[in-house]
C-alpha cells in the first residue's frame, strides 16, 4: 500500500505545531498502524530528520500508552487501542491524518504524545481501597455476588488510555472516572470509602481543567474496553447520594 | 572492543541469609531474626524504587506504608502502565479451595520440579507460603477476581499441574492485580509518602564506599540527567526478553537497570534461562516489531496439532481428524496439551523443523477449540477465552471460532536475573531486585500463573520484610551529596555515553541493531543451542558493537523529548548483555528447562540434566569491559524435593 500521512508536529510543549506531509510505501496490510509509524520514522532518521514522537509499548491493547486521533476519531476508525489497528482498515492511496489527543487537560509534549498525569491524579484522589498490606482478612470471608463481582470488572477493565476525553466535545473525563467508581462502589471491600471516594474523584476532575458532560456519548463509543455510557449515570447517581449522605450529617 | 567468550572461575558465591532449620519454618524464623526498624526512624530512611510493575508497584506502596520515605521512577508516563499489566492468564495460590489434593508443599514441590531443579529450595517454599496472603491482600484492594455464583472465588488449571490453583480475572489478570498495586501505590503518593517519577529512566547506579546509594536518571520530557540518593536501592525494573528484539514484552522493556548495576558490581545469575511462550501469535512479516502472546489457559481446552504429512498446505477443516498429529497428546498422554512451556514449545519447533508446519513459513501449529465448542458450546468457550479470541481475530484476521488459531513459540520471560540472597540483596550491599529482575525462584523455567505470584510475594511481603534488616544494620550512613567524587565520575560516564550516541552520526538506526543482534539470539541462544552455534554467536557480537560504535545515526539532541536516543542507550546494553547470555548458555553443557543444549538429551529427545556437574547457579561478575567475566557457583542442596529427570510422559 501507498499511503499519504498529514502529522501533527511540534518540536515541545511551547512551540507551534502543525500539519507536515508524508509519504509512505510498501506498507503491508498486515502491518498495525504503529508499525506503519515505524517505518516512517525508520526512513525519517536515516534522511537525518526528527523522527515522529508517540507513546506506545505494549502492542497489544492494555497498556493505554498509545493515543493517537486517526481521521478524527480517537484509536482511528476501529473500536480498538491504536496499537491494534492495522493497516488492513485503510484503502491503497489513502491519506491519513494523524494527531495528539486534544484536550486542555492533556496539554501536547512533543508531536503525538501529551501529559496525562491528571488521570493519576484523579486516581490518587481516591480511586482506592484503604487495604495496608498485611491487614486483609481471608479472602473467603465475603462473598461477592457474581453478578456485582462482573459488573466491577467490567468497569475495572478501563485502561486510561483517555480516548473517552480526546473524543468528548467537552474534554469531560466523566467515563474515565466513573469506570473506577462504579468498579470500586459496587464491591463490599469498597463500601467503607463509598462517599468520599466519588466526592473526591469528581472535585479532581473538575479541578483538572476537564471539561462537563452533555451526554454526547461520544467517549463510550470511542472506549476501546467499552465502558459503557450508564457508567456516568451510575457515577452521578452515587455522588448525588454521597452529596446527600454528607449533608444529613 | 574484545570478546569476552572467555571467562574465569572465582570464588563461590554463598546466600548468607538463608536460615536453615525445616524448610518451612525459615521464612517465620528469618523474619524474627531481621532487625527491625523503630517506627519514628523509618521517615529517615530514603529507599529509590525503580519501576513500578507488580513487584515495584506493591513494593512502593508497602515501604511507603510502613513509614519509609520512597523516591520511585517510571519510564512509562502513568506508573500503571508497567509491562506486568499484559500478563492474561492468573496467579496460583495454594489455597486448596477446590479440596484437590493442593497445599503449600504441593505448589513448592511443582514450582522446584517445574524449575528443573536449579532454583533454591528456601526460596520457592517461601513463595509457596506467601502466595495465600496475596490473594487475600488483592481481593481487599478490590481486584475483580472471577467467582462462582455462590459469591466465592473461581479457580482453575493452568498448564503444566494437575490441581486447580490459578485465581483469574477474565484474561486480564495481570491488569487487574497491577491497578491494586497502581492504586495501593496512588494512596501513597496522595499521602506524601512516595514521591513519583514517571517519564524518567534510571541509566546508572551510584556506589559510594561499596553501598548501592542512590542512581543517575533521565527525565524523558526535558532530557535533564539528575542524580537522587538514598538509603537503598530497589531494582524492579522487569526482565530482559527484549535482547531477542521479538518477544512478548513491551516496546520499551529493557535491560539497562539491571545491566548497569551489574557493571557496578552485582552479579548477574543464569542469563542463560530464557523462557519461550509456547501460545503466541505467529509473525506476519519483517515489519513485526513484537509479538503478542495468547494465554496458555487457552491449552486447557485447545487442542496442537499439525498435519500428519510434511507439506500438508490444506486449509485446517479440511484436514481429516486420522490426518491429524495431535502430538502433544500423543507424546505425553498424561500431561497432553498441558505440559510445561518448554517442552511445548520444544515439540512445536521440532514438527515445524520437520516441515509440517502451518501457516506464512510453516512457523505455526494449530491450537483448535472444536472439540471445546462441541463439548461447552460457543457461549461457554466465550465466556472463558472471548477476550483472547477477539484479540487473535483482530491480530490475524481469522475466525478462531470457525478455523483454529495458529500460535509459534515467542521469548516471553527471563528466569535469570541479578543474583540475590535470600533477603533478596544483590552483591552490592543496599541493593536490592526484586520480581523478573532478579533470578531467585523459577530456576530454568517458570511454571504458568507463577511470575504474578512472584512479583507480588517479593513487592507486598518479602523486601518489606529483608529491606528492615539492612535499614537497621546501617542506621546512620554519612549523607552524599552531588559534589561526592563517585557521583561526579557516574554522572560524567553517562552523559559521555549518551554524548557520543548523538555524535557518531552515522548511517544506521538504533532499531537496525537491535534487530540484527535479536535475530543473531533467537537462532543461537533460542529454542536449541549448540556448542558451535553459541561461538559463532560469540564471535559475531563484539562485531557489531563495533559497528554499532562506528555506523549508529541518533538524531536530535539530549536535551529534549528524544525517543532514538532512549533506544539506542538501551541497545548499547543488549549489546553487552547478549554476549553474557551465550556465554552462559555455552558454559552450562547439558539441558535444563528452558536452556537447551543439542548435545545434552535423552535418546527420546528430551532434556538431559547433568547435575552432579551443573547442580549450581551461575553467578557472573563483571570484571571489565573487554574483560573475561569471573564465574561464582552457588551450589544448589536439595532436601525436600529429590531431583529426577523430569517426566511428563
Amino acid at each position: 500500500m501507498k499511503l499519504t500521512l498529514r502529522v501533527w508536529r511540534q518540536r515541545a510543549a511551547d512551540a507551534d505545531g502543525a500539519m507536515s506531509t508524508y509519504e509512505v510505501d510498501d506498507i503491508s496490510p498486515d502491518m498495525s498502524f504503529l508499525e506503519m509509524l515505524d517505518t516512517l520514522n525508520e526512513e525519517l532518521i536515516l534522511r537525518g530528520e526528527d523522527p515522529v514522537a508517540f507513546d506506545h509499548d505494549c502492542r497489544e491493547g492494555i497498556c493505554g500508552a498509545c493515543s493517537l486521533v486517526i481521521n478524527g476519531d480517537a484509536h482511528g476508525p476501529e473500536r480498538t487501542t491504536t496499537c491494534q489497528l492495522h493497516m488492513r482498515s485503510f484503502r491503497d492511496g489513502d491519506t491519513i491524518d494523524v494527531e495528539p489527543w486534544r484536550a486542555s487537560a492533556f496539554p501536547v509534549i512533543k508531536d503525538l504524545v501529551v501529559d496525562r498525569t491528571a488521570f493519576d491524579r484523579i486516581i490518587q484522589a481516591g480511586g482506592y481501597v484503604t487495604a495496608p498490606t498485611g491487614a486483609a482478612p481471608e479472602a473467603h470471608a465475603t462473598p461477592v455476588p457474581k453478578p456485582d463481582a462482573d459488573f466491577a470488572f467490567e468497569h475495572a477493565e478501563c485502561i486510561g488510555c483517555g480516548a473517552c476525553v480526546a473524543a468528548c466535545p467537552n474534554g469531560a473525563a466523566m467515563l474515565f472516572t466513573s469506570a473506577k467508581i462504579n468498579h470500586l462502589n459496587v464491591l463490599p471491600q469498597g463500601a467503607p470509602e463509598r462517599e468520599t471516594r466519588v466526592l473526591d474523584m469528581v472535585a479532581q476532575m473538575d479541578e483538572e481543567g476537564f471539561g462537563g458532560c452533555t451526554l454526547a456519548g461520544e467517549c463510550a463509543t470511542a472506549c476501546p474496553k467499552g465502558i459503557p455510557l450508564v457508567s456516568i449515570t451510575g457515577m452521578n447517581k452515587e455522588w448525588l447520594r454521597a452529596t446527600r449522605k454528607v449533608a444529613k450529617r | 572492543m574484545n570478546s569476552y567468550a572467555d571467562y574465569t572461575t572465582g570464588a563461590p558465591v554463598v546466600d548468607g541469609t538463608a536460615p536453615d532449620g525445616p524448610v518451612a519454618e525459615r521464612w517465620d524464623k528469618r523474619r524474627f531474626e531481621a532487625k527491625l526498624v523503630n517506627p519514628a526512624n523509618r521517615r529517615k530512611h530514603t529507599v529509590i524504587v525503580v519501576g513500578t510493575g507488580l513487584a515495584g508497584g506493591s513494593a512502593g506502596a508497602t515501604l511507603a506504608e510502613q513509614g519509609y520515605h520512597v523516591v520511585q521512577f517510571c519510564y512509562q508516563d502513568s506508573p500503571r502502565r508497567a509491562h506486568s499489566i499484559a500478563a492474561q492468564g492468573g496467579i496460583n495460590a495454594a489455597k486448596n479451595y477446590r479440596n484437590d489434593g493442593d497445599s503449600v508443599h504441593r505448589l513448592f514441590y511443582d514450582t522446584v520440579k517445574g524449575g528443573d531443579f536449579r532454583a533454591r529450595e528456601s526460596n520457592v517454599h517461601r513463595l509457596a507460603q506467601i502466595s495465600v496472603e496475596i490473594i487475600d491482600q488483592c481481593v481487599a484492594q478490590g481486584v475483580p477476581f472471577a467467582r462462582e455464583y455462590g459469591g466465592l472465588l473461581d479457580t482453575r488449571s493452568f498448564g503444566g499441574v494437575q490441581v486447580s490453583r490459578t485465581f483469574y480475572a477474565r484474561g486480564q489478570t495481570g491488569q487487574q492485580l497491577l491497578l491494586g498495586a497502581y492504586q495501593a501505590l496512588s494512596r501513597q503518593i496522595a499521602a506524601g509518602n512516595v514521591e513519583m517519577h514517571p517519564r524518567t529512566e534510571m541509566l546508572d547506579l551510584i556506589v559510594v564506599d561499596g553501598r548501592a546509594r542512590g542512581i543517575v536518571a533521565r527525565d524523558l520530557i526535558t532530557g535533564r540527567i539528575d542524580t537522587y540518593f538514598a538509603d537503598a536501592v530497589v531494582l524492579a525494573s522487569g526482565g530482559y526478553g527484549n535482547v531477542f528484539y521479538l518477544s512478548t514484552n513491551a516496546m520499551n522493556s529493557n535491560a539497562t537497570a539491571v545491566w548497569r548495576a551489574h557493571r557496578r558490581g552485582a552479579y548477574f545469575a543464569n542469563p542463560c534461562f530464557t523462557q519461550i511462550h509456547p501460545t503466541c501469535i505467529p509473525r506476519t512479516g519483517d515489519h513485526q516489531s513484537k509479538l503478542t502472546l495468547m494465554s496458555e489457559s487457552l491449552r486447557n481446552d485447545g487442542r496442537i496439532w499439525v498435519p500428519k504429512a510434511k507439506g500438508d498446505t490444506r486449509p485446517a477443516n479440511g484436514i481429516p481428524e486420522d490426518e491429524r498429529d495431535y502430538y502433544l497428546e500423543r507424546i505425553y498422554p498424561s500431561f497432553g496439551n498441558l505440559v510445561p512451556r518448554d517442552i511445548a514449545s520444544r515439540a512445536a519447533k521440532n514438527v515445524c523443523d520437520e516441515g509440517r508446519g502451518v501457516g506464512p513459513g510453516g512457523q505455526g501449529v494449530y491450537l483448535d477449540f472444536a472439540d471445546a465448542i462441541s463439548r461447552m458450546g460457543r457461549a461457554a468457550v466465550e465466556a472463558k477465552y472471548g477476550n483472547l479470541f477477539d484479540m487473535y481475530q483482530r491480530i490475524t484476521d481469522e475466525d478462531p471460532y470457525e478455523v483454529p488459531m495458529r500460535i509459534y513459540p515467542a521469548v516471553h520471560y527471563t528466569m535469570g536475573g541479578l543474583w540475590v540472597d535470600y533477603d533478596l540483596q544483590t552483591t552490592v550491599p543496599g541493593l536490592f531486585a526484586i520480581g523478573e529482575a532478579n533470578f531467585s525462584d523459577h530456576g530454568a523455567n517458570r511454571l504458568g500463573a507463577s511470575a504474578l505470584m512472584q512479583g507480588l510475594a517479593d513487592g507486598y511481603f518479602v523486601l518489606p520484610a529483608t529491606i528492615n534488616d539492612y535499614l537497621a544494620r546501617n542506621p546512620r550512613q554519612d549523607e552524599v551529596t552531588g559534589e561526592h567524587p563517585v557521583v561526579q565520575e557516574v554522572l560524567a560516564e553517562t552523559q559521555d555515553r549518551l554524548n557520543l550516541l548523538l555524535s557518531v552520526d552515522g548511517d544506521r538506526t538504533p532499531d537496525s541493531f537491535h534487530r540484527e543482534v535479536g535475530e543473531l539470539m533467537w537462532e543461537f541462544c533460542g529454542m536449541a543451542r549448540t556448542d558451535a552455534g553459541l561461538r559463532k554467536a560469540l564471535s559475531r557480537i563484539p562485531q557489531i558493537r563495533e559497528e554499532f560504535w562506528r555506523r549508529i545515526k541518533v538524531p536530535g539532541t539530549g536535551e529534549e523529548f528524544n525517543q532514538s536516543l532512549e533506544k539506542a542507550n538501551r541497545v548499547v546494553d543488549y549489546l553487552e548483555l547478549a554476549e553474557l547470555m551465550c556465554l552462559d548458555a555455552l558454559h552450562r553443557a547439558e539441558s535444563c528447562g528452558g536452556h537447551f543444549r543439542e548435545e545434552s538429551q535423552t535418546p527420546d529427545g528430551e532434556a538431559a540434566r547433568h547435575d552432579e556437574e551443573f547442580s549450581y547457579a551461575a553467578a557472573w561478575e563483571f570484571t571489565g569491559t573487554g574483560e573475561a567475566p569471573a564465574l561464582h557457583k552457588e551450589d544448589l542442596v536439595f532436601e525436600y524435593v529429590h531431583p529426577t529427570q523430569r517426566s511428563y510422559a
